[in-house]
């Protein structure tokens, strides 16, 4: 990775040419220092059969308090395997996959096409497994008399259109919006499917004003405490002090409320698969705990506020 | 003189040079660190400026992820805060030095001096913390904000970071005020309140400066804290009411995406970019501070 943006750094700095020979040189200085530092991680990534049998699993926070529950229950089962789970998003998991250093990658969302293809150049093609499906939840306040939105309300409301709880029905108090964090697959996915309504031409955006929370446990807070407050997150995460908010795709849809039965029967409109990566069609132990994770790795899905695969 | 005295002479004067040669280095290193640093910082930062129009660059819009990196808002947001806290620190610090050095008895000044220096080792982190779940419900109820986490609640957890800051640098430059002043003062007639306003403080205004300058320096470079409390929207602080709104830091803004963020990628650069900005702000800052200290020297400690 260091290398090639070396290379980027190389072609812009064309305009001064003397100042490039000092600089390239300082370049090569760095360069050596750093591959020196990754040459041998390299070698690491790719475990040979006569290793110990460890799988590396990183990404989505979404994903990783359910990953960290299949890890320890499978490691309860075959002790002969050591399971290591990390958060740190979709993105941080699958760059990780991309750089070797991760056996699978946790994410909320697909790869991106730009991924896929910094993957094939590190010489593996990723290979995706569903695991699990999400319902993103839209939470307000307790004391909020609101008990229903629908797709085009969010939107308008979250684009900053409407700024007071008045004109969707409810008391005369200003809208504060709370999102995660620019980087989070929830972002990306609300933002797409509720916010955009599934139009890939629209370029609505989030109002500037929508507070970029740096953790679900940020919007908890906010939401809990703050009666103008409207967030969303994963529904692993809502918790009882949080008032779930039905939603329908239009003004004469039904209005649905996310549980496990409505994601699976296709009811609730703000529904998503969650995936698990690997760098090149997984064997051995990767393979036999990905099938243990689809199969009888289910079981442990809703207990952890997910919806497990039908 | 014996042969065994020679011996150790030579070692001696071996072992020195060699410890010497030693101590030339480590200090050498260091400079050369912080040069390979600002390097590092040039040559992922500099792209940035090639790959997106500087019209982009300069706009009002942050969304990254849609390749609209307007760094305009996280500039004023950064500045919003960082001057609103040294504007909540700046008297209080001072008058928390003036107490301590020049009114407080003894056994005051031997308890309040340790616990100001227990104060900056409180991890910043653990004051986001406090701030999120205690100062931020406060401030939405106390000041009717539609929400708590305000550029506002930012400057006071700032304002409570630079503070120890401040305070020991000020209480240093009041302390290197001659005793002859105050002498003098107290032998024409004024007053103790008289002579520290009007003798004391202004003949140590050089230290103060640096002692802001220093913590304008720790404020406007924290970032865990104001990640937690702001709120992090990137809205340009334009209205009057902007205090009372989020906002988001050029630190927050790293430290949130800079771990997500596909290397080498142009929002990589970027990231980068607003480091430079960032390390240029701080150096400046720096710089002012040390331009006053060495005027302090030049004046013997006076004025």
């Amino acid at each position: 990775m260091a290398c090639l943006s070396i290379n980027e750094g190389r072609s812009t700095d064309s305009g001064f040419p003397r100042r490039r020979l000092v600089a390239a040189g300082l370049f090569m200085l760095l360069l050596i220092s750093i591959c020196a530092g990754c040459g041998p991680e390299k070698e690491e990534g790719i475990p040979g059969p006569s290793e110990a049998k460890t799988i590396e699993n990183k990404g989505s926070d979404t994903l990783v308090n359910l990953a960290l529950a299949w890890a320890e229950r499978y490691m309860h089962v075959h002790p002969e395997v050591r399971l290591s789970v990390t958060g740190g998003g979709s993105g941080t998991g699958i760059a990780a996959l991309i750089n070797g250093t991760v056996d699978i990658a946790n994410a909320s969302r697909e790869m991106k096409p730009e991924e896929i293809e910094a993957a094939e150049a590190h010489g593996a093609s990723p290979v995706e497994f569903v695991v699990a499906r999400d319902a993103i939840a839209v939470v307000v306040h307790p004391s909020n008399p609101l008990n229903r939105l629908t797709f085009e309300q969010i939107s308008d409301v979250y684009t900053g259109k409407i700024t007071n709880w008045r004109a969707v029905g409810g008391e005369d108090r200003p809208i504060v919006l709370l999102s995660r964090e620019s980087n989070s697959g929830t972002y990306v996915y609300f933002l797409e499917n509720v916010v955009r309504r599934g139009d890939e031409d629209s370029d609505l955006l989030f109002s500037p004003g929508t507070l970029l929370m740096p953790s679900s446990e940020g919007i908890t807070s906010e939401v809990r405490q703050n009666p103008n407050a409207i967030g969303y997150d994963g529904l692993g995460y809502v918790t009882s002090e949080e008032k779930v908010i039905a939603v329908a795709r239009d003004a004469t849809g039904p209005y649905v409320l996310p549980s496990v039965e409505t994601v699976n029967d296709g009811s609730y409109p703000i529904a998503r698969p969650l995936f698990m990566y690997t760098a090149g069609e997984p064997s051995g132990h990767i393979a036999a705990y990905l099938d243990w994770v689809r199969g009888k790795g289910q079981q442990l899905v809703p207990e952890i506020g997910f919806v497990p695969l039908e | 003189m014996t042969d065994d005295d020679v011996l150790t002479d030579g070692q001696a004067r071996w072992g020195e040079s060699l410890i010497e040669a030693i101590i030339r280095v480590l200090g050498f290193s260091a400079i050369g660190f912080v040069t390979l640093i600002f390097v590092f910082l040039l040559r992922e930062g500099i792209p940035a400026f090639f790959k997106v129009r500087l019209a982009n660059l300069l706009g009002a819009r942050w969304y990254p992820t849609f390749g609209l990196f307007g760094t305009l808002p996280l500039i004023l947001g950064s500045l919003l805060i960082t001057v609103t806290a040294i504007a909540i620190a700046l008297p209080l610090g001072v008058a928390t030095a003036v107490f301590v050095r020049e009114v407080a008895p003894d056994w005051a000044r031997e308890i309040l001096k340790p616990m100001i220096e227990v104060l900056a080792g409180i991890p910043s982190v653990v004051l986001g913390f406090f701030g999120m779940t205690i100062v931020a419900p406060l401030i939405r109820e106390s000041l009717g904000t539609p929400t708590g986490l305000t550029a506002f609640t930012g400057a006071i957890l700032l304002a409570y970071m630079s503070l120890p800051t401040i305070i020991s640098v000020a209480e240093d430059a009041l302390d290197a005020v001659p005793k002859s002043y105050r002498d003098g003062a107290r032998a024409m007639g004024a007053t103790e309140w008289q002579t520290i306003w009007r003798v004391v403080v202004p003949a140590a205004r050089s230290g103060v400066v640096t002692a802001v300058m220093l913590g304008l320096g720790r404020a406007i470079g924290e970032t865990m804290a104001v990640m937690l409390v702001t709120g992090n929207a990137a809205r340009m602080p334009l209205t009057m009411d902007s205090l009372f709104r989020p906002a988001r830091t050029m630190t927050a803004t790293v430290a949130a995406e800079m771990g997500e963020v596909a290397q080498g990628s142009v929002h990589y650069h970027v990231l980068f970019g607003i480091g430079l900005i960032l390390f240029m702000l701080t150096f400046v800052v720096n710089l002012t501070a040390a331009v006053a200290i060495f005027q302090k020297q030049r004046r013997g400690g006076l004025r």
